[in-house]
């Protein structure tokens, strides 16, 4: 594995445009770019001939949960077949193995003790120890994975949160220890909850250990948004410029924007999975930098502009696609009536056509992120982003 | 299907060489409804599938589906699932629906019993769907885009079949379904049915067993002249975890399939057994959406090979062949059930090796 950073923002700003070269893929992957999340390994309805159809090679980037494989099939089978990347016919599929999957393999701090970390999963609660989770590693093979961590929600107190970067910072030596390849493919876990402190700590220690890059955590568990900058700065101020940089708990675009800012590069998000669930499908326009998002023209449905529902009757005989001059599998086969139709009478293809819809969508968000990165526009990119998601509120137009 | 076959695409569907796929009337005129099918220009255009589609004419779900379905001359009388008014399906609404729905091939409103009954309903349905079938062929608007199909019906009575069947050919329809089987005979009446049909029936129209099946059911069926067939069970028993294999069934629910390496089927040439092991799918099925979309896949794939061998066999000459093959695997210990010796011995094919048990020498 090879990460280069590309262009950085300079003149205060910490975002950064890298490429992430990987064995079994052929072309790098750009980054700040949006790991896609799987069950099992596979994308949750998005079939492997499908995903084909989706750009490449950014959705050719996996998150995996080895804890989505503790009932089956075993280690010794996993092996026995070769590794995630034969087991799931995607060869030149890169994949980042991370317990938590914020779907269904989420911390349970409570659980957690100096042992392991615990996860709430569909098996019931298990505490995973080093020992078991290096054994899972070794039957995957992952082209990344990251070390076990303490994730702790906001609120605990501030022994607890200690407590957690000391168990943290042993686990990753306890994982090292275990590791074949000496760190070589390894993200160092770091946490430190809602201090600025403890992240800082756990941050430089993390990059005094051999690893090959860092995957942060305790994000997204109950941390406010007004609170995040400062503690994504203290964690990446601590950490080594020319290293790979992966968060989780970081969903949303205006969640991904902070992180962006911050100088993350690899997003995981399970945004796609809630959007598709609830029937939604993202509409968001992606040329910020370009239109001025205040003046332009509101729906008059009183919509955000962001998202549709397709459930709703309106889309009943719209024989448009979701987004006109979308390039993906959904947008030129299909219509938002026959979506419509299909989310009616509960047929599974509904999902299938909007998780491609809105993982191209969302991959697309990463593409614009870039290019403003590039461009040396990410400041106003993000502006403007922001003005935007809000202008539905703030504009005069009312919603009678 | 309702619009969709259970989580394929359509170019899933053309990948593995689907022709035309059925459409559920009853359930595509509850939702979306027919009119606004028709409004959005078919259901071709609705679904973007590019091949043929074949809608039934929703007779056979009132029956099977609803409290209070009453048969009268008139039609089909029910309780709306929506709101349990008294609803009337008339032949010529039927046809309506169906003109509006645009598939391919329409079926006509036949006054369909069970199998198993038995007493002058079986005669007096018979009769029905041929004064019916007048009156879906009055109503069809569209003869020159879409093929009326006539259903024979008639019970387990060769002398009734016999009168359904000669007031159909009269008529000279476009193509011809067996009906009412499938529902509960058993095999060796259901066979002979088939036979009868078959042999009255003109040779050049399409002949289509309705509700058929399983793919040995499919292979018997074949060989007695049988053209087209409609099932749920690939996709049905997918959901269960059930693969279609040439043995038989694999149950890849079974806990020795978490350690087993092999393919579904190692002679199948489908996505899914070109990259999976039964390990992997085992650990997919019955918990998540992925495991039935896959297991779907193989299973449709496994019917649409089944369909091109039997095909390509007849066309080359060494259909006997085949079916000595088919047997074999899914019947190693050679006990073929008896209707199908009865059944390939009227088609006229030899399966007398397949039979008897094997010996070392016939190995």
């Amino acid at each position: 594995m090879r990460f280069v950073v590309t262009k950085a923002c300079g003149g205060g700003g910490r975002a950064r445009a890298g490429s992430l070269y990987v064995g079994c893929c052929p072309t790098p992957i750009e980054t700040p770019c949006l790991l896609l999340s799987t069950r099992k390994g596979l994308p949750t309805f998005v079939s492997p001939d499908l995903l084909a159809s989706l750009p490449s090679p950014e959705s050719r980037l996996l998150h995996v949960s080895p804890l989505h494989f503790l009932e089956c099939p075993s280690p010794r089978t996993i092996s026995n077949i070769g590794g995630l990347h034969r087991m799931l016919g995607l060869h030149e599929c890169i994949f980042v193995a991370a317990p938590r999957d914020s779907i269904e393999s989420l911390p349970e701090s409570e659980g957690t003790n100096k042992l392991g970390p615990s996860f709430e999963t569909p098996c019931g609660r298990r505490l995973v120890k080093p020992k078991e989770y290096m054994d899972m590693i070794s039957s995957l093979k992952p082209n990344l994975w990251a070390s076990l961590a303490d994730e702790v929600p906001a609120w605990v107190s501030e022994k607890r949160n200690k407590t957690s970067v000391d168990r943290t910072l042993r686990w990753l030596d306890d994982c090292l220890a275990l590791d074949l390849e000496s760190g070589a493919n390894t993200l160092g876990a770091i946490v430190g909850g809602s201090c600025v402190e403890e992240r800082k700590r756990c941050a430089t220690e993390v990059a005094m250990r051999n690893v090959s890059g860092f995957w942060i955590g305790g994000f997204g568990l109950g941390e406010g948004m007004e609170e995040r900058p400062a503690l994504l700065n203290a964690v990446t101020d601590g950490l080594p410029e020319k290293k790979l940089r992966q968060i989780s708990g970081l969903t949303l675009p205006e969640e991904v924007l902070q992180g962006v800012a911050a100088g993350i590069d690899l997003f995981e998000s399970t945004y796609i999975y809630h959007l598709t669930l609830g029937g939604f499908a993202l509409t968001f326009p992606l040329d910020i930098v370009e239109r001025d998002i205040l003046h332009s023209q509101l729906s008059d449905t009183g919509s955000d502009c962001t998202k549709i529902n397709l459930r709703a009757t309106v889309y009943r005989k719209d024989t448009t696609p979701i987004v006109e001059n979308c390039s993906c599998f959904t947008c030129q086969n299909h219509t938002r009536a026959y979506i419509n139709h299909l989310l009616n009478v509960h047929e599974m293809l509904a999902q299938i056509l909007l998780e491609i819809h809105n993982t191209h969508h969302y991959l697309a968000f990463f593409h614009s992120i870039r290019k403003a990165i590039k461009g040396g526009k990410f400041d106003l990119f993000h502006q403007r982003f922001m003005e935007g998601r809000r202008a539905y509120v703030t504009s005069a137009v009312g919603c009678s | 299907m309702i619009g969709t076959i259970k989580g394929l695409t359509n170019n899933q569907l053309e990948d593995i060489g689907c022709q035309i796929i059925l459409g559920n009337t009853y359930h595509l005129a509850l939702r979306p409804g027919a009119d606004l099918i028709d409004e959005l220009g078919g259901l071709h255009k609705l679904m973007n599938w590019k091949r043929a589609l074949l809608t039934d004419s929703g007779g056979f779900q009132m029956v099977s589906l609803l409290h209070l379905a009453d048969i009268t001359e008139k039609g089909v009388t029910f309780q709306s699932p929506v709101d349990g008014k008294r609803m009337l399906l008339t032949p010529e609404e039927s046809i309506q629906i169906q003109n509006k729905i645009g598939a391919d091939i329409i079926m006509a409103l036949d006054d369909v019993v069970k199998t198993t009954t038995i007493g002058p309903r079986v005669e007096e349905a018979m009769y029905r769907t041929l004064r019916w079938i007048d009156r879906c062929l009055a109503a069809h608007q569209k003869p020159a885009v879409q093929n009326l199909f006539g259903i024979v019906q008639g019970g387990l009575d060769p002398v009734l079949r016999d009168i359904c069947l000669r007031g159909l050919v009269e008529r000279n329809l476009p193509g011809y379904a067996i009906g009412g089987l499938s529902g509960g005979e058993d095999k060796d009446s259901f066979w002979r049915v088939v036979a009868q049909c078959t042999a009255a029936l003109p040779e050049d129209k399409p002949r289509y067993v309705m509700g058929v099946g399983y793919p040995l059911d499919i292979v018997v069926c074949s060989a007695l002249g049988a053209d087209m067939y409609d099932c749920v069970y690939p996709t049905r028993t997918a959901r269960f975890g059930t693969a279609l294999i040439p043995e038989g069934v694999l149950k890849l629910k079974h806990k020795v399939m978490a350690s087993d390496e092999r393919p579904i089927d190692p002679t199948c040439s489908c996505m899914v057994c070109k990259n999976y092991t039964r390990a992997y799918i085992h650990c997919l099925v019955t918990k998540d959406a992925m495991g039935s979309q896959l297991l779907s896949y193989h299973n449709l794939s496994y019917m649409m090979r089944l369909s091109r061998d039997l095909h390509t066999s007849i066309v080359e000459g060494r259909f006997p062949q085949f079916v000595q093959g088919f047997l074999r695997a899914q019947f190693p210990k050679g006990d073929v059930p008896k209707w199908v010796c009865n059944a390939m011995e009227v088609a006229g094919i030899d399966i007398s090796a397949c039979c008897a048990p094997l010996t070392s020498s016939q190995n």
